[in-house]
């Protein structure tokens, strides 16, 4: 069944009209063009397609559209502004963590959420956190690098 | 091939640099261009209908009901296909054995049998629902060792040379078997060897099935431009191969085609050669409408597999020393022979190993069965051959009783002695290779302490890959008046860094800033052949093609600049977006200057082109023997320290260092990125990964059943480690890292089990279960038999 609804993106409210089954990803990319939004499994399982909501990882790919409904949703395009980085991003470019890159608007948003929930987390903490999001390329100790760079960036002592 | 004068691994401005990718602000931004993100007015989406059998005739199909509903624009069959004028329904690199849709008869659990084009997803997916197929089931062939049985039922009854590629002109037509391609060598007098042996070690090893599993899935979008002509986007790693394989396809002109490759998320080895490009070819034909086939994750494992290999090695000892090895590698192709035989040749031939062994006989199998067709996996197929032969190195040391770091030492091949192929290696660093990884996990200290109940062993492997011999790089250097550089070039950017590199050679050879080279992504309208981004070739092949096309560039420069200046050209440099006389700066002109000099105009361009195509000599048929069988060998070896907990049989890696020779490295910290991005990724092929089938039927085909490397994987320790052998023609002495940190993984970790708790495994992945068993065993006890396989 179509209904119409009102997603909060990227701080913007944005009506749209949606079938039931439409996911969070479909919607997205299809209706709203935000291309850094990326499917991997289609099951909720590889992190490519995470985006904020309320401020959380979330599987975009394996939640209604119609679930997001009063919910803050940021994707990579609402993170920077401009040509300026974010410290995560400039972090993840000087560190190389990131290679072919198809899975790091997702691990980019993931570490955001990591770091606003544990400004200092142990080893042990960022590979439990991250350990939903995949990296084919193998990027991961360059990933964890990253992490430990703005960390450091965005909580100065 | 020559080299512009004043080499040296000093000296160099951007070559040896670090430099940051090119890509990488669009990349971190999500902005990056990829297929999926491609939109064209009235576009319409596919979805396929798969078969449910491994063998099977299509008796009858009845599509009448998917073609009536609301929003379909085609229905399409293999039979339709063929119907279609000029057009060959089947393709492949090096048969032409697969076909766009299942023809008369499937040939797997998952093969293509019908195609549906319409509005959108759900409308394709709804229409596939109303389609009716009839099948005969056919015996099937599922395990590799059956399959090669005269009385195995046949998978394919013809097999087809495609003779795309010059380095495939020897694969031959053949029938009533279903070993496609058969590579031998033979050198030495193995059975006297094997007669006077003091010690014969036969062991089989094997490897399973596996996925790429790039995050990115196949992607491919077709439309007829206003001219008629075929405009393909496509995820791939081949865009002159595809190009040339529709052309040949539809019997389309090859200028009636242009492919265009964007960013790749990802690609190992799975997007290389045709995919989706003929069936979404022939919608756009049929349609007359753009037309776009995105895989989900569950039809990217029924598409392209990891070959699974059984090899069997026999190795001779005399007085210490292998004096022979007899190696047999069945390797399971699937219900396509894609690029099966060229894996079958150039990883069959290394199947001895790096070392000095003077007498061998190999045979290299490639055998069709009734399973996913098997391609290219990150490694070529000779990380299945190491794990073999580099598990067995340390079987026969220790029971020889020799430490099995000095042994690979001591056998492996110095500079110009001959590979078991006869050709003498070059720029080969496998014993520095062997030695930095033996260093590095600090070999020649005691033993690890052991950490309570839980065991702790060391080891280490080595292996080497050979380049694909011949093969082709062309490109195209553009200068502009104001000193700013396009370079036109087919190697696709997949993550590797390509970019980068072909930036910094260029850069370097005219003496430009990184900055000023804007790398052309691959569109065959406009970027010259170039076989394959694979193979850890582009480097060498590319990188001395945009040197050479750059030098060209450089030299008229030059003699522009003498003429102006009344200097000799010899007497010229170029640097800091000058040329002059060396030794003298204020003796030149800026490239601005040299360009007005040279057309009196603004906006000129300079352009030139060059082709790297190193050459091989063809191998004896009987004995596989070439005096040049590749254009130059990259070694690898892995070293690790691993604790197992023999309560639970988990194997956790403390140590893990990962050893290439690069030659110079262009860029050593993308050559350090590449050794351990792949080395990771092999860790999960090593310790989980594994396709499971059932009579066909793949069992884990999503990624909630099937486990690859996380975050959490990564050890505690894990640091790559360059050695540099130049070689003499490569571009500044640079040779190949993109497989690089995969060929020794596997083997590397076994060993160490074995030196922790004494089990020696020998089938991959190395579960804990198997831990475990291995354990019972020693222990005389006999755990009950996992029914599931």
């Amino acid at each position: 069944m179509k209904q119409e609804i009102t997603l909060r993106i990227n701080g913007r409210d944005e009506n749209v009209t949606v079938e039931d089954a439409d996911t969070l990803l479909e919607v997205l990319r299809d209706r709203f063009k935000l291309w850094s939004v990326r499917e991997g499994c289609g099951v909720g399982a590889c992190g490519t397609c995470t985006v904020l909501m309320d401020g959380r990882p979330v599987s975009s790919c394996f939640l209604l559209a119609v679930r997001a409904v009063g919910k803050e949703i940021l994707t990579i395009e609402g993170l920077s502004e401009g040509e300026h980085l974010h410290d995560i991003q400039e972090a993840f470019v000087n560190h190389r963590a990131l290679q072919c890159a198809y899975c790091t608007p997702g691990f980019v948003l993931a570490v955001k959420a990591l770091l606003e929930e544990m400004p200092h987390p142990s080893d042990e903490q960022i590979r439990e956190y991250l350990s939903g999001n995949l990296c084919r390329c193998g990027g991961y100790s360059d990933i964890l690098r990253a992490v430990r760079a703005a960390e450091e960036k965005m909580q100065p002592g | 091939m020559g080299q512009p004068e004043g080499d040296g691994v000093e000296n160099f401005a951007v070559v040896g640099q670090s430099v940051f990718r090119k890509d990488g602000h669009q990349k971190v931004t999500g902005q990056a261009l990829h297929v999926g993100n491609i939109e064209m007015p009235g576009m319409l989406h596919v979805a396929v209908l798969r078969s449910p059998y491994a063998h099977a005739r299509i008796v009858r199909v009845d599509k009448s009901k998917a073609e009536n509903l609301p929003g379909v624009a085609a229905v399409l069959t293999g039979a339709d296909i063929a119907k279609m004028p000029g057009v060959d329904p089947y393709f492949g690199p090096a048969f032409r054995d697969q076909p766009i849709l299942a023809v008369d008869k499937v040939c797997y659990v998952g093969d293509p049998v019908i195609a549906v084009a319409a509005r959108d997803k759900r409308t394709a997916e709804d229409a596939l629902q109303l389609v009716e197929v009839e099948y005969d089931p056919l015996p099937a062939v599922l395990d590799v060792l059956a399959s090669i049985r005269p009385e195995s039922p046949l998978v394919h009854e013809q097999h087809r040379p495609a003779k795309a590629f010059a380095d495939l002109a020897h694969v031959k037509a053949g029938q009533q078997s279903n070993i496609c391609y058969h590579f031998k060598l033979r050198t030495g007098d193995v059975d006297r060897a094997f007669a006077e042996a003091d010690q014969v070690f036969e062991d089989t090893f094997s490897s399973p099935p596996a996925q790429h599993m790039p995050l990115e899935p196949h992607v491919t979008l077709v439309y007829l431009d206003e001219n008629q002509r075929v405009n393909v986007w496509s995820a791939s790693q081949t865009p002159s191969y595809v190009r040339t394989e529709l052309s040949q396809t539809f019997g389309i002109p090859m200028n009636r085609i242009r492919v265009r490759i964007p960013y790749l998320g990802g690609g190992y080895g799975a997007k290389l050669y045709a995919k989706l490009e003929p069936l979404v070819t022939a919608l756009a034909l049929i349609t007359k409408k753009p037309v776009r086939y995105a895989l989900t994750r569950e039809e990217e494992f029924l598409t392209i597999t990891k070959h699974k290999v059984i090899a069997k090695i026999k190795s001779a000892v005399k007085n210490g020393v292998i004096t022979a090895r007899k190696c047999q590698v069945y390797w399971d192709t699937g219900a396509y022979a894609e690029i099966g035989p060229r894996i079958v040749h150039k990883s069959g031939y290394t199947s001895a190993g790096p070392y000095r062994i003077p007498n061998v006989w190999i045979d290299s199998y490639c055998v069709y069965t009734n399973h996913v067709p098997a391609g290219a996996f990150r490694g070529f197929g000779v990380p299945q051959v190491i794990w073999a032969y580099d598990s067995q190195m340390d079987i026969i040391a220790r029971a020889i009783g020799a430490d099995p770091f000095e042994f690979r030492m001591k056998h492996a091949l110095e500079e110009g002695e001959k590979f078991a192929t006869g050709t003498p290696v070059r720029s080969f660093g496998v014993k520095q290779s062997i030695q930095e990884a033996a260093d590095a996990v600090g070999w020649s200290r005691p033993r690890p302490a052991q950490g309570g109940t839980k065991l702790r062993g060391r080891g280490i492997a080595a292996g080497v890959k050979a380049v694909l011999t011949p093969s082709i790089s062309g490109a195209i250097v553009m200068m502009n008046a104001d000193g700013t550089v396009n370079v036109l070039s087919s190697t696709v950017e997949m993550g590797q860094g390509s970019e980068t590199m072909m930036g910094q050679i260029v850069a370097e050879e005219l003496g430009v800033s990184f900055d000023q080279v804007h790398v052309v992504q691959p569109d065959t309208d406009i970027t010259p052949y170039d076989t394959i981004t694979a193979g850890s070739r582009s480097t060498y092949h590319m990188g001395n093609a945009v040197r050479l096309a750059a030098a060209k560039v450089k030299a008229e420069l030059f003699q522009v600049v003498a003429k102006k200046l009344e200097v000799n050209a010899d007497d010229l440099v170029a640097s800091g977006g000058r040329i002059y006389v060396g030794g003298s700066e204020e003796r030149g002109l800026t490239i601005s200057q040299a360009f007005l000099a040279k057309f009196g105009s603004l906006g000129t361009t300079l352009t030139a082109e060059a082709v790297c195509q190193p050459e091989a000599i063809p191998m004896d048929p009987e004995t596989g023997q070439s005096e040049k069988c590749t254009e130059y060998w990259f070694p690898s070896a892995t070293s690790v320290e691993v604790e197992i907990d023999p309560e639970t049989g988990r194997v956790q890696l403390l140590q893990f260092y990962s050893v290439g020779d690069t030659g110079t490295a262009i860029n050593p910290r993308h050559c350090e990125q590449q050794l351990l991005g792949s080395a990771i990724t092999h860790l999960g092929l090593s310790l989980f990964e594994e396709m499971i089938f059932d009579e066909g039927q793949l069992v884990n085909g999503s990624l909630l059943d099937y486990q690859v490397a996380s975050i959490k994987d990564l050890p505690e320790t894990i640091r790559p480690i360059i050695v540099q052998v130049p070689h003499e023609s490569g571009p500044f002495g640079a040779k190949g890292v993109g497989e690089t940190g995969t060929l020794t993984v596997s083997a590397a970790i076994a060993n160490a089990i074995h030196d922790a708790i004494g089990i020696r495994i020998r089938d991959l992945p190395i579960t804990p279960e198997k831990v475990l068993r291995g354990l019972a065993e020693r222990r005389g006890e006999v755990l009950p038999k996992d029914d599931a396989r």
